[in-house]
């Protein structure tokens, strides 16, 4: 076997082994020019095209014709030009000798046990002291990359550092993501409305969506809310809940008005903004935490209070 | 000439000896040998469009006013990140072609990954001794798809940047160290200290490519060391090799395929739009548009956090979003153990450990191949399952409707692949001349009127005679057989 390896037998060129796989040699070599010729033309015509800021098209074009002539101009050449075969090579075994195998086994165990039975307490250091070293690069390495998240609302987290927190107190203005202060009748019945905390537009966390589900005046009573929902948390037929979908986070942007129905166009959650945003179908295991809503005597829009939960998805730390 | 500069070589890198096997290399030919090289070639054509983008993208979250000539978005705030991302489609020439190749190769090489390891599992390719190659292989198909994911999160458009945050709540989900995670990556809570692009763009050009390129190395060079499979043929045996030389057949039928290849690839970017960002908008968190859909290598996570039911897990003052957790952390890690612990399980199941260098047919493993079959069944199921929200549209049906049979659906088709495939190949295998070429049936009509039918000899034409293989020889230049005989030449027998 090795013997082939380094003397292979001399062949001579009338071999049919070495004769081209096609009968007619000479035809497909034209064909082969040919393919590669246009694909010269190709290339070619791509810097042309190039050249005179031609369409994307274009480009595109010219040199896929480019690279698929050459291409099938360099396959024929080698699958019906070059030497047919078929042509064998011996495969050796991956495994070394047995003799081989147990010197080497020998060095390791032989070496490294006759360490471990003398240095013990030494290597034990070395492997301990290796682990820390490890901690210890590990340390910066993942705490620098970002905040603790914070544990709870109560320890006064910014909406950067805690999931718990939004920026929406008691008496906040609520605005439009231009900071265009939202009035009472801004709104007509079934219109819908993304709205941020004054001063945070645009913010993720504190996005929400706000719902006019009846015309009703400022002596009316609040919308009736089936349970679960808050029935005093609306005013004036308008609801507000909070837009990060509960399932993946993904604004819950679709709201279907004759249904009542928010939808999430992530994974289709549907949410019933008539009974406190419960989740109706899909795989979304919370309803729209609902934010508490007035209008103040100017008839602005504000929120009268915070959210009563964490917004958002699940996570490990919510109660 | 060329004598003596190679010999200058071997002076100084002594390499003519492994070099000339190398040049010998026997590569089998088989069209499903090539899906492989298709994976390879679109890598290639990544690296170089990827090169070309990176000149111009702006890794960068920051904030500016667009002024290029894409004139509906003029005067508007977007991040650098996404104005240059325009920019390169727009205002750099040749720009938006290498953007959509780009986009383009990503999406044929992991389906041309996908296609290949289906192959290899098929007929039993990963075996003995090639399991590690095996496990490099699925290794490199799973960093395939983070890097796709973060190549598509770069651009921070709507489309995109929806799936982040999705990626944000996954990660915020895993019990116990889930918010600790999502807060390192992207800096806080979402959508971060604008981090996540910078962040994301090192990685994606930089530390996964990186170990792709050692991943590939140790692919081809395993494949170099441990040989090429061949399927069960004439001469072709445990112990050897048939097939064209590496040097210069195969060198040629393959470096035409990487022409072939990219040019496909670069006529999908010019002709087929692919992810235009800039119809999509910037990403804005509270912004959102209708039929959000991954790319298709992600399709399948997505599909299956569809079909989830709403199971969050609340107790003792902690909550484990189940509904997050299992479909899209849980199942993902399930399929690629699964995967990569393949060559062991079947190990465990046949105790079998002699080498194998012949492929199997995929019929004479009915068990493998069902339980193949059965995966496909269910990663195409949870992989239509991302498309609910299409098909509801489309087939004119209550989104609930198509929501519910993906919940039966996707769990009992692989059940049902499963026994249907075993029953095919058992069926196969018993029937007779299974795998020959048909010959055409002759109907003649004997002196009695008698109609029989005959099956045909064969033509002439048909199959062509075939040459025992012989190890790559010498080539000597000469037609005279004495002088050859002389030379100790093989005689020619003809």
């Amino acid at each position: 076997m090795s013997d082939n390896k380094l003397s292979p037998p001399p062949a001579t060129l009338d071999d049919p082994h070495l004769q081209p796989a096609t009968k007619n040699p000479q035809r497909m070599q034209n064909l082969a020019i040919l393919a590669m010729v246009v694909g010269m033309l190709g290339f070619i015509a791509f810097i042309w095209v190039y050249w005179i800021n031609a369409s994307n098209e274009w480009e595109a074009g010219t040199l896929a014709v480019g690279m698929l002539g050459l291409g099938v101009g360099t396959i024929a050449w080698g699958k019906y030009l070059m030497p047919q075969g078929p042509f064998v090579e011996e495969r050796h075994d991956f495994h070394s000798s047995e003799p081989e195998r147990a010197a080497f086994n020998a060095a390791i165990t032989g070496r490294g046990g006759l360490e471990v039975k003398r240095r013990g307490l030494l290597l034990g250091v070395f492997a301990v002291a290796g682990g820390i070293m490890t901690l210890a690069l590990a340390v910066p390495g993942i705490r620098s990359l970002g905040p603790k998240p914070a544990k709870s609302d109560d320890n006064q987290g910014s909406t950067e550092n805690s999931l718990f927190t939004t920026n929406w107190k008691k008496g906040t203005k609520i605005v439009t993501v231009d900071g265009r202060q939202v009035m009472v009748d801004d709104l007509e019945v079934g219109g819908v409305l993304t709205v941020f905390p004054q001063g945070f537009e645009g913010s993720s966390p504190d996005q929400v969506i706000l719902i006019r589900l009846a015309q009703l005046g400022p002596n009316d009573p609040p919308y009736p809310i089936s349970p679960p929902g808050h029935t005093s948390y609306g005013v004036q037929g308008y609801v507000a809940y909070s837009k990060l979908c509960t399932h993946l986070g993904c604004p819950v942007g679709l709201y279907q008005e004759r249904t009542q129905q928010l939808v999430c166009p992530c994974h289709q959650s549907i949410f019933n903004v008539n009974s406190g945003a419960i989740p109706e179908f899909g795989p979304a295991p919370r309803p729209l935490p609902q934010l508490p809503i007035t209008v103040d005597a100017t008839g602005q829009m504000r929120a009268n209070g915070g959210f009563d939960q964490a917004v958002g998805p699940g996570f490990w730390e919510r109660p | 000439m060329i004598d003596k500069s190679l010999n200058w070589i071997d002076d100084r890198l002594g390499v003519a000896k492994g070099g000339r096997s190398f040049l010998d290399k026997i590569f089998p030919d088989h069209w499903s040998f090539m899906l492989g090289e298709i994976a390879l070639y679109s890598f290639i054509v990544l690296l170089g469009t990827g090169v070309f983008l990176t000149l111009y993208f702006v890794p960068s979250a920051h904030e500016i006013v667009y002024h290029g000539s894409y004139v509906p978005l003029r005067g508007q705030k977007v991040s650098e990140a996404y104005a240059s991302t325009v920019g390169l489609s727009f205002d750099v020439r040749s720009g938006l072609l290498m953007r959509q190749a780009h986009h383009w190769a990503a999406d044929i090489f992991l389906g041309a990954i996908a296609v290949h390891m289906a192959r290899v599992f098929f007929t039993g390719a990963f075996r003995k001794p090639r399991e590690l190659n095996w496990v490099v292989g699925v290794l490199m198909l799973i960093l395939g798809v983070v890097n796709g994911f973060l190549g598509y999160s770069l651009p921070d458009d709507l489309v995109s940047g929806t799936g982040i945050r999705i990626a944000y709540s996954i990660m915020e989900s895993i019990p116990l160290v889930g918010s600790y995670l999502a807060f390192f990556l992207f800096g806080g809570n979402y959508p971060g200290s604008g981090v996540i692009i910078p962040r994301f763009f090192v990685l994606h050009v930089l530390i996964v490519p990186a170990i792709l390129v050692g991943l590939l190395a140790a692919h081809l060079g395993l494949l170099v060391k441990q040989k090429h499979t061949q399927f069960p043929g004439k001469g072709k045996t445990e112990s050897n090799v048939v097939g064209s030389p590496m040097f210069p057949t195969f060198m040629a039928k393959t470096t035409g395929f990487l022409f072939m290849t990219s040019a496909v690839i670069f006529g999908l970017g010019g002709f087929a739009q692919i992810n235009p960002i800039w119809q999509f908008g910037q990403y804005e968190p509270y912004q959102i548009s209708y039929a959000v859909q991954p790319d298709w290598y992600m399709g399948w996570l997505d599909g299956a956090a569809r079909i989830m039911p709403s199971w969050e897990w609340v107790g003792y003052g902690h909550t484990i979003p189940l509904e997050i957790f299992l479909p899209a952390v849980i199942f993902p890690g399930l399929i690629f153990n699964i995967l990569l612990a393949w060559p062991l399980i079947e190990w465990y199941k046949t105790k079998d450990s002699n080498y194998h260098n012949l492929l199997d047919r995929p019929r004479d493993r009915p068990k493998r191949t069902a339980a193949g079959a059965a995966m496909l069944a269910l990663l195409f199921g949870v992989f239509f399952a991302s498309s609910t929200d299409v098909m509801a549209n489309f087939f004119q049906l209550p989104l609930m409707d198509v929501l519910w049979f993906f919940r039966f659906f996707v769990p009992l088709a692989p059940i049902v692949a499963y026994f249907i495939t075993f029953k095919i190949c058992h069926e196969m295998r018993d029937a007779e001349n299974i795998g020959k070429r048909k010959r055409a049936l002759i109907v003649s009509r004997t002196t009695d009127g008698e109609y029989v039918t005959a099956e045909s000899a064969p033509r002439p034409g048909d199959g062509h005679e075939e040459l025992e293989a012989m190890p790559v020889p010498t080539f000597i230049d000469t037609t005279d057989p004495e002088l050859a005989t002389a030379a100790g030449v093989r005689r020619v027998i003809r």
